[in-house]
């Protein structure tokens, strides 16, 4: 049986290194699954980040991410990357399962699985995947220089890749459901003067066309009903994002959409010890930098549970675990 | 580290990889690509485990844009495993470890 650790923390976007971070300089030791594939969270899927502050000039998402897991490291934080398979929480002891077979055990659990993105839940788009239907538009823009694609969504991120198609892309299609973007209005001010992005108000994919790759897709408009095929090489969908709770869904509270429910302000669950933040809970704002800020609120929930673990076992009173006591 | 993987070309692709008599897993991926560096390790593990039943060939697509193209690839990474010249499997983005090892489980 491994150490029984004060903090272990799963996932790392900006949430959870912000809780490794605190953690690691409160010498709370914490010991971080970062993931196999998915480590730095959304941002590293991203390109420039202009709206984190302290960056006056701007930062790469992934150079942002790697700023974090540096901090974090300085004081002391444990990173595994490797996968959390399974959980059981309800105990005292939390218990944490990975990729690897082993299991690791805690008294504090901070949840920060952040979200993955919604696909649209089509047939043909499953099978044109990787064949023209993209959900990452910075690695694989390049695949579509001088050709004429489409981006579905009118948020944030989907009006971001379709300024970034741009660069390579002779034309770039928003199809948007509504007639007016979700986009911040900076974002969409810089896609309505680029002149290479359209617009396809009203309308939703139905079915992406072509055998081995894409060679279409037919939109219905939201209003009429009328379909219409649009030409299109090339297809990114960017239509928000679902919370990653499956882990934990059963032992964790979660609301009608997967989201983790914390109590009030807090980062609390409905299990003692155990804590949640960042696009896991967020609903409403999906920043970086909210995404931060309650992953700090995380890391001292956490600290506070321990201390009042720490003052009901008088023994262990005001003494915290010697920094090589691996077992 | 040592490298367990090759690295195949727009010139090398024929003769290392439609002519392998092994079956080669190759790797299209390129610097820019933040899931490629993420898969990329996992990728020499599997090599550096498996080396007796498959080749595992790295292929930047930015300098080498005739393989891609012609692999259809629009999307990194994808790891396409060719079997006696033909595209047999065709996995696109990032797995763990574990996953992969599933997906190539009838190769290893």
């Amino acid at each position: 049986m491994s150490e029984v650790r004060d903090v272990i923390i799963i996932g790392s976007g900006p949430a959870g290194f912000t809780a490794a971070i605190y953690t690691a300089r409160a010498s709370l030791r914490p010991l971080m699954f970062e993931g196999s594939v998915t480590a730095g969270g959304a941002l590293m899927n991203t390109t420039e980040v202009e709206n984190y502050p302290g960056f006056q000039d701007g930062i790469m998402g992934p150079a942002l991410m790697e700023q974090m897991r540096g901090q974090a490291l300085r004081f002391g934080a444990e990173i595994i990357s490797d996968d959390v398979v399974s959980v059981d929480l309800t105990g005292e002891i939390k218990q944490v399962t990975v990729g690897s077979g082993a299991t690791h055990s805690a008294k504090t659990v901070i949840l920060a699985m952040g979200s993955r993105y919604r696909e649209l839940g089509l047939d043909s788009e499953k099978r044109l995947s990787g064949r023209g239907v993209s959900w990452c538009a910075t690695c694989d823009g390049f695949f579509f220089k001088g050709q004429n694609i489409a981006v579905v969504g009118g948020g944030d991120s989907a009006i971001e890749e379709a300024t970034f198609l741009t660069k390579f892309a002779d034309s770039v299609t928003v199809i948007h459901r509504r007639d007016e973007l979700r986009a911040s209005k900076i974002m969409a001010d810089r896609a309505f003067a680029n002149e290479k992005i359209s617009f396809a108000w009203n309308s939703e994919v139905v079915e992406v066309k072509g055998d081995d790759k894409v060679s279409g897709v037919r939109l219905r408009d939201t209003t009429t009903g009328a379909e219409r095929d649009l030409d299109v090489t090339g297809l990114f969908v960017a239509i928000g994002h679902d919370p990653r709770s499956e882990l934990v869904k059963g032992q964790v509270d979660v609301d009608d959409e997967g989201y983790v429910l914390v109590q009030d302000r807090s980062t609390l669950t409905n299990l003692p010890g155990v804590f949640a933040c960042g696009d896991l809970v967020d609903h409403t704002y999906r920043q970086a930098v909210t995404a931060a800020g309650t992953g700090c609120a995380a890391a001292l929930d956490a600290e506070r549970h321990l201390a009042s673990l720490a003052d009901a076992e008088p023994d262990a009173a005001g003494q915290r675990p010697l920094a090589d006591a691996t077992a | 580290m040592s490298q367990s993987t090759i690295t195949v070309t727009d010139d090398t692709f024929d003769s290392d990889v439609i002519k392998s008599t092994k079956p080669v897993l190759v790797d299209y991926w390129a610097e820019w690509c933040g899931p490629c560096r993420m898969v990329a390790p996992i990728l020499e593990e599997i090599a550096t485990e498996h080396a007796d039943k498959l080749t595992i060939a790295k292929l930047n697509v930015d300098e080498n844009p005739k393989a891609a193209a012609m692999a259809g690839v629009t999307s990194i990474p994808t790891l396409a495993v060719y079997q006696g010249g033909e595209v047999v499997k065709m996995i696109i983005g990032a797995k763990p470890k574990q996953s992969l090892l599933s997906d190539l489980a009838e190769f290893l």
